[in-house]
């Protein structure tokens, strides 16, 4: 018995054509959550079918393809995902981000600023930025469209008078466009500025849940904050132990059980190249 | 100095050869061929078939033996594949009054027309160990199978006592070409149960049965058996029947104390599944009455009751994704998280 036979990047031409419609109208309303009728693709859902999708749908032969997870390349979902496309499209690869076309991420915005005709394709969980305050899709829709996020100032408000500060590390929300509220996906918060006028095309895939987002080039992207409790990023008291960079994000490795533990990049690409700039 | 441990690709590659070699087992035990879990694994075959929306018996015996038995694991690589097929269409509904049917019996009625089959059923088994499970040769011989056999609720139907039903003018849904959107219509409700989670609606199913949501069912009708299945090629432009399949039918009937207009009358909760999966069939039909329950002015109180919640959730392949990927790096999530926490931390402390 032999098994079915694999298109380019593996989905139809049918399911492409339908995956680069919701694309387009993603396009067409920055931040707005676009359904699509995802399908089932052969990693888990959860794992990144979303961008996987919204990735073969872009793709070309000529395109060169970047795939990260916790900004780095070699993350085993990154490996396999990557693997996935060489297999069923046969597309070049890179770990350099500027020599990429499409860059499919998961949790984390390059450190390399991106470039005019490029795409980032964002893996998404939960689109919704509603969601945790609201759980049904039904009214958070009708929240979406009756531009009424109140709950979600009030929900930051909270915090600050609970912890003195908003306490949303990732997944921070922000408003694309001056109109919809998004999810940025579970990117830190530190990432956030990163997409504000960004040159990239910026996609946004959610498989289980079936909806593609989007920001366009150049598009202004703020994050939620309050004029006296304005939006701050996280630092560390310490360059990156390897390349020793200031100014990207440092993931913590602890070294031993004695509570030893440095700071290195997330972004690998990003770290090997200041190394080698050394 | 620290090198970040990498090195994903070769331990992606080692853990594929040993998956390969906890599938395979001791070598000295012969290999389980497809087509022995074709025959014999029967059922789960129906059950992988149903949840991978997908009827093909090879595919489905394939992928059980490629997930080592693990049903959700086998259910998954089948819609894996079905994502990969060309659609070339719709068949036309099938109709399971022209069923050739193997197994049929009615809760609601001792004898009927067409009468009682108990056909290949656990039901009335002793369930004691058997070493020994090579079938006696046949003492009688074996029930004829039978064609045009009335529905029980149409039986009903005919004294009014049943709610009827109608075929709708509008175009059934599709929700594998489109995405789902709350509320649903019962087309779409029904395809959703269709591949839910075996276990997932038998739970709730139970749950109403034990007063989360009373739907007070009689099991009006189950019948196993052999559906032809037609269509129209748009060249020929006339029906023609293009294979068989086994599909398993249940319809409940339900109390309904009526409102405003409506008098007291049975309402209908329906439930069809591919081969014979008849604990799915059961458990379909009950949420699907029970979602019924705005429809028909009841009120909704149950978790059964909640439409966005039981279809959002029914799905195991989306609810095993999403629950495994926990296990994928979360390490710069957690990093933002360690560095507010010690951020709050120290506010506190500063504070004090």
């Amino acid at each position: 018995m032999s098994g079915p036979h694999y298109n380019f990047a593996y989905l139809n031409e049918q399911t492409k054509r339908m995956i680069r419609r919701a694309i387009l109208k993603a396009v067409a309303i920055p931040g707005y959550q676009v359904p699509f009728a995802a399908r089932e693709m052969p990693m888990p859902l959860g794992w990144g079918t979303g961008g996987v999708q919204v990735t073969a749908a872009c793709l070309t032969a000529e395109d060169t393809l970047k795939v990260i997870d916790q900004g780095a390349d070699d993350t085993t979902n990154a490996v396999s995902i990557r693997k996935f496309f060489v297999k069923t499209a046969n597309v070049a690869t890179t770990e350099q981000t500027e020599e990429a076309t499409i860059i499919q991420t998961r949790h984390r915005f390059p450190e390399t600023p991106l470039k005019e005709n490029q795409i980032l394709v964002y893996q998404v969980p939960i689109p919704e930025p509603l969601r945790f305050l609201e759980p049904r899709e039904t009214e958070t829709r009708k929240m979406h469209a009756l531009e009424e996020y109140g709950v979600m100032h009030v929900k930051l408000y909270e915090d600050i008078s609970r912890f003195g500060e908003i306490a949303t590390a990732y997944a921070y929300p922000a408003l694309v466009n001056d109109r919809y509220m998004f999810d940025p996906s579970p990117i830190p918060k530190f990432d956030n500025p990163k997409l504000d006028q960004s040159p990239a095309l910026q996609l946004f895939g959610a498989g289980r849940e079936k909806r593609i987002y989007a920001i366009p080039p150049y598009t202004k992207v703020k994050s939620l904050d309050f004029e006296d409790y304005p939006f701050t990023l996280p630092t560390w008291e310490k360059p990156c132990a390897i390349c020793g960079s200031k100014t990207s994000y440092l993931d913590e490795i602890l070294t031993d059980d004695q509570g030893g533990r440095m700071f290195v990049c997330s972004d690998t690409d990003y770290c090997r190249k200041n190394q080698v700039a050394k | 100095m620290y090198v970040a441990v990498k090195g994903g690709e070769k331990a992606i590659d080692a853990a594929h050869q040993l998956l390969a070699e906890a599938r395979r087992g001791d070598p000295s035990i012969p290999e389980i061929s497809t087509n022995q879990i074709e025959e014999q694994l029967s059922l789960g075959v129906d059950r992988v078939m149903n949840e991978g929306s997908l009827y093909d018996r090879g595919f489905a015996s394939l992928a059980i033996k490629q997930a080592r038995g693990d049903m959700i694991e086998a259910i998954f690589l089948l819609r894996a594949a079905r994502t990969t097929l060309t659609r070339f269409g719709y068949a036309l509904p099938l109709d399971t009054a022209q069923m050739q049917i193997r197994r049929r019996i009615s809760a609601a009625f001792k004898d009927l027309p067409g009468g009682q089959i108990l056909g290949p059923t656990f039901d009335y088994t002793h369930r004691l160990l058997e070493e020994v499970l090579v079938p006696e040769p046949a003492k009688e011989a074996p029930q004829p199978i039978l064609a045009d056999v009335p529905k029980v609720l149409g039986l009903l139907g005919s004294e009014g006592l049943i709610e009827l039903e109608f075929a709708s003018d509008q175009p059934v849904g599709d929700i594998t070409q489109d995405p789902p959107s709350f509320p649903m219509s019962r087309d779409q409700r029904l395809q959703s149960l269709a591949r839910g989670d075996e276990g997932f609606l038998l739970s709730l199913a139970y749950s109403s049965q034990r007063g989360f949501g009373r739907t007070h069912p009689f099991a009006g009708e189950i019948r196993l058996g052999e559906v032809e299945v037609c269509f129209i090629p748009e060249e020929l432009g006339f029906e023609i029947v293009i294979g068989e399949m086994t599909v398993t039918e249940c319809e409940m009937i339900n109390q309904f104390k009526g409102s405003g207009n409506t008098p007291p009358q049975f309402t209908r909760g329906y439930g069809l599944t591919f081969g014979h999966c008849e604990r799915k069939a059961m458990s379909m039909a009950l949420v699907d009455r029970a979602l019924r329950a705005g429809e028909l002015g009841e009120e909704r109180s149950a978790p059964i009751h909640d439409e966005e919640f039981v279809i959002s959730h029914a799905d195991n392949v989306q609810a095993t994704g999403f629950v495994e990927h926990l296990k994928l790096p979360h390490y710069v999530d957690f990093q933002s998280e360690l560095l507010l926490l010690r951020q709050l931390r120290q506010d506190k402390d500063r504070a004090e």
